[in-house]
């Protein structure tokens, strides 16, 4: 069974109706890493939030199965807790919460939602001290109040963090690569591919190439203007980066 | 004018008619006549077996009261109260009677299982059971008591104080809130029915944290509450008031009077949660809480430290205040104010600076959900003597949907140049952005709200005593349910 399967997927902005998602298919497989490239405004942040289930946005055509579930007939949280893990692009602060805080609340929320048992303060710091190590994210940052402060590599260094604890079934990360100097893209891509096994699948949305030197994708896909006009393996990604998104916009990106 | 003890003779001197009494009280019947006059006033005292001298105060009292009217500056909408309608005497007894779990209203026992009140204090909570006939709260109660003996501290109802401490009660009450004072307090004073009495001695630290709980059985307070703090030199009393669960009650209106007094290098603590009924959707059946707290820091280096977490009641009225006498006192007000639905609060604190080097800070925390109101309304006061005083308030306000308000409302008055005041005030919205991130994370709707409100709230709950907390943290999110979606 497929991880994920999107089909002939359309979705507008609620408010002003403009179609922005115009037909999306992919198949990820379990174990697959996929990156979607695309220039600005093609809508691969959309497919994100769609995917995720954030407010403001219809799906007017299409389904999207997650395992043998029917992704869309959840609600955000839901998804979250099946397994659907979103990194955002712009982490947002929650002010006066601590970071521990923050995430113990997620993971329990999940485990709440599977009929596990919650886990108790002294086991869920443990659970995190370990795997923030490999992020060299110390007690500090983790006691501070989630992303109030941090900079683009601390916030994106947090967002792996929660993934690494929360175990998802299928990661999304949003523009992951953007804002990160190379020493902290090297943290975060070490941390990403620490988390690649042959159960989770990947969605790498990214606007260059870069990223992909550190994270190797399976497969690439090229999205311009609501669709994904190319796939092909990871050389399409270089192939991208020599010539540009030109071809897929009609113009110079 | 530092370290003035003013005692009720002085404050008496602030002048008011003498009032002229003439009336009979029959005492044997159980119930006083409905509506206020002097009759029941005498009434009450009687049925208490007050001292000549404390009658007296209630009827001075009800002197000037007759002469007040009612404020309407705060901003507050509500339907007039008929002072004739309530029976001053009776009435916090004649709750309801309920037979059983069944009979309360279901939203109100979600609350309680979401708070994981245990079953048995939920039947006392919603008054299906009188407290002694689960517990046997005569001995829990003189447990405390006998320990705190030992240390020397007195904590009874404020009637036991009156028989047994007269010396006591005689020089404090009504010296930091006069009989005068205001409308509600005035009338608090004619016909309040009980309260507590804290004394801490000397260079006593009271062994435990003093909570109303201890003895919820004591007496019945009902609408009309009285309490009154001592702590002498040196001492240390942390007190908590109130419960975290929503009581159902039957009285509208609550008017309490809370006088605190700090001598040299003294420290009151006071903590309250206060969770009263709300009043459905739209207000309707919900509490009036019109009270009157104030701390006088009175000797020098003494503190006096409010921390308010303010859920419940439809209508609330409240700003616990500092007097600061005494040079280097410090005066500290922590407040969370949450209005939801048609709620209503106008919260807020006075510090009044009159000795040199006083310090006070103000943190307000201010959440608006529904359709409801909160205002700050605060007073920050330096007299002339008050050399090098400081004041550091922040007021931060947020909102929660589109149709509800928040305002901040801050007076300064300073009157000695050296005084410095800084005022700080925000005001946010929980964003969609922060909700979509927590929904992301797995957490619900009611969850996420609750995390966030709490995380604005924090420098106000890290005061509250631990116990409080857990507790506290859990009613926000309570209250702010179905605020959001």
């Amino acid at each position: 069974m497929a991880l994920l399967e999107i089909k002939n997927l359309h979705a507008s902005l609620e408010e002003e109706g403009k179609e922005i998602l115009k037909g999306i298919d992919l198949v990820i497989q379990p174990g697959e890493v996929h990156a979607i490239m695309g220039p600005n405004g093609s809508g691969k942040s959309t497919l994100s939030y769609v995917l995720a289930g954030r407010d403001g946005y219809e799906v007017t055509e299409g389904e999207v199965t997650f395992g043998d579930k029917d992704l869309l007939e959840l609600e955000a949280n839901e998804r979250a807790n099946e397994g659907v893990f979103l990194a955002f692009q712009y982490p947002v602060e929650i002010p006066g919460v601590p970071g521990m805080t923050f995430l113990r609340e997620a993971l329990n929320s999940k485990r709440k939602y599977h009929g596990e048992e919650e886990l108790d303060a002294m086991q869920f710091l443990k659970l995190v001290r370990e795997k923030a190590k490999s992020l060299e994210m110390g007690d500090d940052m983790l006691k501070r109040a989630v992303n109030v402060g941090f900079s683009g590599g601390e916030k994106k260094r947090n967002e792996i963090l929660q993934m690494a604890v929360l175990e998802p079934t299928l990661c999304v990360l949003d523009e992951t690569d953007s804002g990160l100097d190379i020493d902290a893209l090297k943290i975060v891509a070490d941390g990403v591919n620490a988390l690649r096994n042959e159960n989770r699948g990947m969605l790498l949305i990214t606007h260059y190439q870069r990223l992909l030197d550190y994270i190797q994708p399976d497969f690439v896909h090229v999205m311009a203007a609501g669709k994904i006009q190319r796939s092909g393996g990871k050389e399409l990604a270089l192939e991208l980066e020599e010539k540009g998104y030109a071809d897929f916009t009609g113009k110079a990106a | 004018m530092a370290a003035t003890v003013e005692t009720i003779e002085q404050v008496e001197q602030l002048g008011t008619e003498k009032y002229k009494y003439g009336f009979v009280t029959d005492i044997e019947s159980e119930m006083a006549p409905k509506g206020l006059s002097e009759e029941v006033i005498r009434f009450i005292s009687a049925k208490k077996e007050e001292p000549e001298w404390m009658l007296e105060w209630r009827l001075k009292a009800y002197e000037h009261f007759k002469t007040m009217e009612e404020p309407d500056w705060a901003k507050v909408e509500y339907t007039p109260i008929d002072l004739s309608d309530i029976y001053y005497y009776a009435a916090p007894k004649v709750k309801e009677k309920l037979n059983s779990l069944d009979e309360v209203d279901p939203e109100l026992l979600r609350t309680y299982e979401k708070l994981g009140i245990p079953l048995k204090e939920q039947e006392i909570l919603a008054g299906v059971v009188a407290v002694d006939a689960v517990f046997d709260s005569v001995s829990v109660a003189t447990t405390y008591r006998k320990k705190l003996a030992e240390y020397g501290v007195i904590f009874c109802s404020i009637s036991e104080a009156i028989k047994e401490h007269p010396e006591l009660v005689k020089k404090y009450l009504g010296s930091v809130v006069p009989y005068s004072d205001n409308y509600f307090a005035t009338l608090n004073c004619a016909v309040f029915t009980d309260g507590s009495f804290v004394y801490i001695p000397k260079g006593v630290r009271c062994p435990m944290e003093l909570s109303t709980y201890f003895r919820i059985n004591a007496e019945n307070t009902g609408q009309f509450e009285r309490t009154l703090i001592i702590a002498e030199e040196g001492s240390y009393v942390s007190y908590l008031e109130g419960c975290t669960a929503p009581q159902r009650d039957e009285n509208q209106l609550h008017a309490a009077v809370v006088e605190l007094v700090a001598m040299k290098e003294a420290e009151i603590k006071y903590s309250t949660v206060q969770n009263w009924y709300p009043g459905d959707e739209t207000g309707a059946g919900g509490i009036y809480n019109f009270v009157t707290k104030r701390g006088a820091c009175r000797g020098d280096s003494s503190k006096i430290s409010w921390t308010q977490v303010e859920t419940g009641s439809a209508v609330t009225w409240k700003y616990p205040s500092c007097i600061l006498q005494g040079d280097n006192s410090v005066g500290e007000f922590y407040s969370v104010a949450i209005t939801n639905n048609a709620q209503q609060a106008d919260t807020g604190t006075k510090m009044v600076h009159i000795g040199k080097n006083t310090k006070s800070t103000i943190i307000s925390k201010g959440i608006s959900a529904g359709k409801a109101d909160n205002t700050y309304r605060g007073l920050v006061k330096v007299l002339p003597g008050a050399e090098g005083a400081r004041n550091y308030t922040q007021c931060d306000s947020l909102l929660i949907g589109d149709q509800c308000g928040a305002h901040t409302v801050p007076y300064i008055e300073s009157r000695n140049p050296s005084a410095r005041i800084e005022h700080e005030a925000t005001t946010s919205k929980i964003s969609e952005d922060q909700l979509f991130y927590c929904a992301q994370r797995g957490l619900s709707e009611e969850d996420s709200v609750s995390i966030i409100v709490n995380g604005f709230c924090k420098e106000v709950m890290k005061e509250l005593p631990m116990e409080f907390a857990v507790e506290a943290q859990k009613l926000i999110g309570i209250s702010l349910e179905g605020s959001v979606g």
